[in-house]
């Protein structure tokens, strides 16, 4: 077998035992390689515990930009003995295998198709330190230098990442120098040199490395939330953590050093969002952030902020499901939860960003829907986008931007003898009027219930009177297809009768599968749909396709459901592509099973398809 | 149901307060309650508390749950936002309220299903937090709206109207209250408006958590003989600890009474609680005494009334938080957008 050789082009994957101080190495690992102008895509996969169970990271090297999962290992870097076989075993063929050689194994627990690269790193770690902890830490430091010297990672770039990592710590600069440098030495002295390799590129640009809850976050402060109430649940608690750092940062008066925000951390995701819905219809830009089991638990707030129309804005970092799932895997399951979150006849908004630059857009604009619609508008992130650090671009903000806090009437307007009329419809827009509690000393105030009421808000169960409102409701729902980010299209080469919808996290897979695909002659033009309600280019697309491919994260097909009941569309037209087992959908993946149903649709059949 | 129409005919006895409003400019819609409810007689007594404390209508918002008790600030300070949320989970959204704006005053309305059962969780958490709120529990021991359920502050023994004793334990709110470290915490009843028209006017004027118990008695469901929440129950057993007189900032305080028999209280906005004391060893700003003795009555039978704790100087969650002292729905743009040139500076921490 010959071994893979490869320049800025492979799959690197550490398996590690959770909390042995790994992440922080690993990390270092891949951040060097963007220094050295090459784009990376890295993917934490752990276990919900704090210590002792098997994590591991993936990092996809790729000067072409493919930032999606691969699928399959060039070089694995094999420091959990509990997972050996497994780990060994996802090497592809002619790949490297990296191990603590410290203990002699037998050659039975390798394999003959891939190239063994052992160091002793225990014993090394052992001769050079004597307390345990470091003994631990600095491995870590140890095989990061013997890949470096390995797949050619300049010293230099990691010695910069060591000095801004311990910036308020020098003193540990030295030892991880130290550490680095013991590493590299051992591996140029017992190891073969390898065919992995990086070359330094000016692929990356100027985009930044950023988890989509960070920027979630951020897109919260810039949209102007002041208010963040929130339960702790993977993976969506750093972006409540991120917004507390970032508005400790940003959000504090100059002058008196009070802070321009409340964050509460809640009893429960009931009381988080009854909080935001508290906040919201007081007027302040409210957010609660959380995962499906949250969501199922918002529920009836949801219903409430939906009909007696106030505000709101929830995050979504979506998790394996259903019940606590595989809470520390990705998928996009809650899609029907939230679009119908509620009992009775209920629909919301959702928002559905591809990677973190979008999470802050889509967190910022969220703000602006949630008042101009007046209803609570969900933000789908996944744990891949929300957990892991991505490549994309800057994040921007336009000068001049302003807050669109939607139909407020003013003190001035009731002071003037504007008619008030909190569920009336004056523009025909389905969006009324509302005041904020205090506004004026005798106009404006009303009784705001989850219960029917005519347009005055004056309660009432008249049958028409409900109805009227129920339509009006629609109509509101309307205006929002014009207000959702538009889908974005990416025709194919060809003409063809074929089409693809998409969205969020599954994004770069899916270009990258497209690429494969166009290659191996099948042409498809792609949607990204980027929210719901849908807007009518999305059922254009559809009209002007035989087949339409809806591939997603969920067992069920869920956005696919929705397409059909939103759309009325034949079922038979949209083919589900589904990737569900809880790590990151693949582009091989999406490729095979594509080519697969395209065998059975076309007449002349389409090359078969590589591993 | 009552659907007494009020004329809306100025009464010469409507004396307009210091704003020039009259009592009648407090009031709400008809209320739809059973005729005799008590909880009508603690709308009276709020709508009689905020025109007495000169209250701007505007400048309150009055919340609630879900329940008959729920329903009533529909039935009071018509001039006043609204807010009748879902069932049990009213603090949460008086929360909120009140982180976005802490400039206006928030007055919360349970009943004891909605913060005994369903909403213990809220009304325990929102007391801990030190929310500045005045948190009034309509307390009937039953579930009205639901027709007579017993709810979790119905005392054991007690008897439904079909003749079922019920055997749980009561959660006691104003206990919970006191170890949950309410800043203000009374109990009065809906019988004696002369008790509880100035524990709202004292709790409304309260910086921090403040929480009324009011004993409400159901005439529909829970007001026969073998109820421990009837009217004649109550006026039985009531131990009245103090009586409150509510001294305004503005108003001078006259010293008329003898060392030992009156306690004077200074609030943080400058009010007076002047407590005629009724029960000579009980001091209403020891919380950890103020238990005991709650427990010691209540274990008696008797149905212990009054200002229980007071603490005149407690913080609230703006307090704990830290939030700037404008309101957090008035920042403006500039306040709240850190802007391009931050967000530059961001990015580049990013590469
Ligand atoms: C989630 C939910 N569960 C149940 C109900 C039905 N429900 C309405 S009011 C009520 C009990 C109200 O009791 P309480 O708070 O004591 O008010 P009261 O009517 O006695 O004043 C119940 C169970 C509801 N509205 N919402
Ligand atoms: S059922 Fe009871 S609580 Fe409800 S209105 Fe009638 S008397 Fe009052
Ligand atoms: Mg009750």
């Amino acid at each position: 077998m010959t071994p893979i050789s490869a320049v800025n082009d492979f799959v690197v994957k550490f398996a590690n035992v959770n909390g042995s101080g790994s992440a922080s190495a690993n990390g270092m690992f891949a951040k060097s390689i963007l220094r050295m102008g090459v784009p990376v895509a890295a993917r934490n996969i752990f276990p919900s515990n704090i210590q002792g169970l098997p994590t591991w990271y993936e990092v996809r090297v790729s000067e072409a930009g493919w930032l999606g999962r691969r699928g399959g290992v060039d070089l694995m870097v094999a420091m959990n003995p509990q997972t050996w076989d497994q780990d060994v075993a996802s090497i592809e063929p002619g790949g490297y295998l990296f191990y603590d050689s410290t203990k002699p194994l037998p050659a039975t627990r390798f394999r003959s198709d891939i190239q063994v690269l052992g160091l002793p790193l225990t014993a090394i770690c052992n001769a050079a330190y004597s307390d345990a902890r470091q003994r631990q830490l600095f491995k870590n430091i140890i095989y990061v230098g013997a890949l470096a010297h390995l797949i050619g990672i300049e010293q230099e770039v990691l010695e910069t990442l060591i000095r801004e990592e311990f910036a308020s710590k020098p003193k540990l600069v030295q030892p991880n120098f130290d550490a680095l440098r013991m590493g590299r030495e051992a591996a140029a002295e017992m190891l073969k040199p390898i065919g992995l390799k990086m070359r330094r590129s000016q692929a990356v640009g100027d985009r930044i490395y950023i988890e989509g809850n960070s920027a979630a976050a951020l897109g919260a402060m810039y949209g102007g939330a002041t208010v963040c109430a929130w339960y702790p649940i993977t993976p969506s608690t750093s972006l409540a953590e991120a917004f507390t750092a970032h508005c400790q940062e940003h959000r504090i008066d100059p002058e008196t050093g009070e802070a321009r925000h409340a964050i509460v951390q809640a009893e429960d995701e009931i009381a988080s969002i009854g909080i935001v819905v508290g906040a919201g219809w007081n007027g302040a830009r409210a957010f609660t952030c959380t995962s499906g089991p949250g969501i199922s638990l918002m529920q009836e707030f949801v219903g409430l902020s939906y009909f007696a129309e106030i505000p709101a804005v929830i995050f979504d970092v979506q998790r394996g499901g259903p019940s606590t799932g595989m809470p520390t895997r990705t998928q996009q399951s809650d899609i029907l939860l939230a679009a119908y979150a509620s009992h009775g006849d209920t629909k919301h908004p959702l928002l559905l960003p591809e990677d973190p630059a979008e999470c802050f857009e889509f967190g910022a604009l969220a703000f602006d829907l949630a008042d101009r619609l007046q209803t609570t508008v969900f933000v789908m992130l996944d744990l891949d986008i929300g957990m892991n650090e991505w490549l994309c671009r800057p994040l921007t903000w336009d000068e001049g931007r302003r807050l669109d806090r939607g139909k407020v009437m003013t003190y001035e307007e009731l002071e003037a003898g504007k008619d008030f009329g909190r569920y009336l419809d004056v523009d025909g827009d389905g969006v009324a009027y509302r005041t904020l509690p205090g506004v004026h000393p005798s106009r404006g105030a009303y009784f705001t219930r989850g219960t029917s009421r005519d347009p005055y808000a004056r309660y009432s169960e008249e049958g028409p009177v409900y109805v009227a409102n129920m339509q009006r409701l629609l109509r509101k729902f309307e205006t929002a297809k014009s207000l959702i980010p538009a889908p974005v299209s990416r025709p194919a080469k060809r003409r063809t009768p074929h089409g693809v919808i998409y969205y969020g996290s599954t994004t770069p897979a899916m270009h990258e599968s497209l690429h494969t695909l166009e290659q191996q002659g099948v042409h498809l033009d792609a949607l990204r749909v980027r929210g719901f309600p849908f807007s009518d280019a999305v059922m254009d697309f559809i009209e002007a396709h035989e087949t339409v491919f809806v591939v997603e994260q969920n067992r069920d097909a869920q956005l696919r459901t929705l397409i059909m009941v939103e759309g009325e569309v034949d079922p038979a037209k949209l083919v589900p592509v589904l990737g569900y087992d809880g790590s990151p959908i693949t582009g091989r993946f999406i490729t095979d099973e594509i080519s697969r149903r395209m065998r059975g649709l076309t007449r002349s059949p389409v090359p078969q398809v590589a591993e | 149901m009552t659907y007494i129409t009020k004329p809306r005919l100025h009464h010469p006895l409507l004396a307009p307060n210091a704003l020039g409003f009259t009592r009648r400019d407090y009031e709400g819609k008809v209320s739809t309650l059973c005729a005799g409810c008590g909880h009508d007689s603690i709308s009276a007594a709020i709508i009689q508390a905020a025109y007495e404390l000169d209250l701007p209508p505007h400048r309150l918002a009055k919340l609630s749950g879900i329940g008959c008790s729920s329903k009533t600030p529909d039935y009071f300070l018509g001039n006043s936002h609204g807010f009748n949320a879902v069932h049990g989970r009213m603090p949460s959204v008086l929360t909120g309220a009140s982180l976005a704006n802490r400039e206006l005053i928030y007055l919360g309305v349970s009943g004891d299903g909605d913060s005994a059962s369903i909403g213990l969780g809220q009304f325990a958490h929102s007391v801990r937090r030190g929310v500045n709120m005045t948190y009034i529990v309509e307390n009937n021991g039953v579930y009205g709206l639901t027709k007579g359920q017993f709810s979790a502050t119905s005392d054991p023994g007690s008897k439904s109207k079909r003749g079922v004793v019920n055997h749980d334990q009561a959660i006691d709110l104003v206990g919970l209250a006191l170890q949950l470290g309410a800043s203000f915490v009374a109990r009065s009843f809906s019988g004696d408006k002369d008790q509880l028209t100035p524990l709202i006017k004292a709790a409304i004027s309260h910086k921090g958590a403040a929480f009324i118990d009011v004993i409400s008695p159901c005439v529909q469901f829970n007001n026969h003989v073998g109820s421990t929440k009837s009217f004649d129950y109550v006026r039985e057993h009531n131990a009245a600890l103090n009586r409150l007189d509510f001294i305004e900032p503005r108003e001078e305080i006259t010293v008329d009474y003898a060392p030992g028999e009156v306690e004077i209280v200074r609030q943080h906005d400058g009010s007076i609680l002047k407590l005629r004391k009724l029960s000579a060893e009980y001091d209403p700003t020891d919380r950890i005494s103020a238990m005991g003795h709650l427990q010691l009555h209540q274990a008696r039978g008797e149905v212990v009334t009054g200002l229980l704790y007071v603490d005149p100087d407690a913080k609230d969650l703006h307090d704990h938080l830290g939030t700037v002292q404008k309101p957090l729905n008035q920042l403006g743009d500039a306040e709240l957008i850190p802007g391009p040139a931050a967000l530059a500076a961001i990015n580049d921490s990013l590469r």
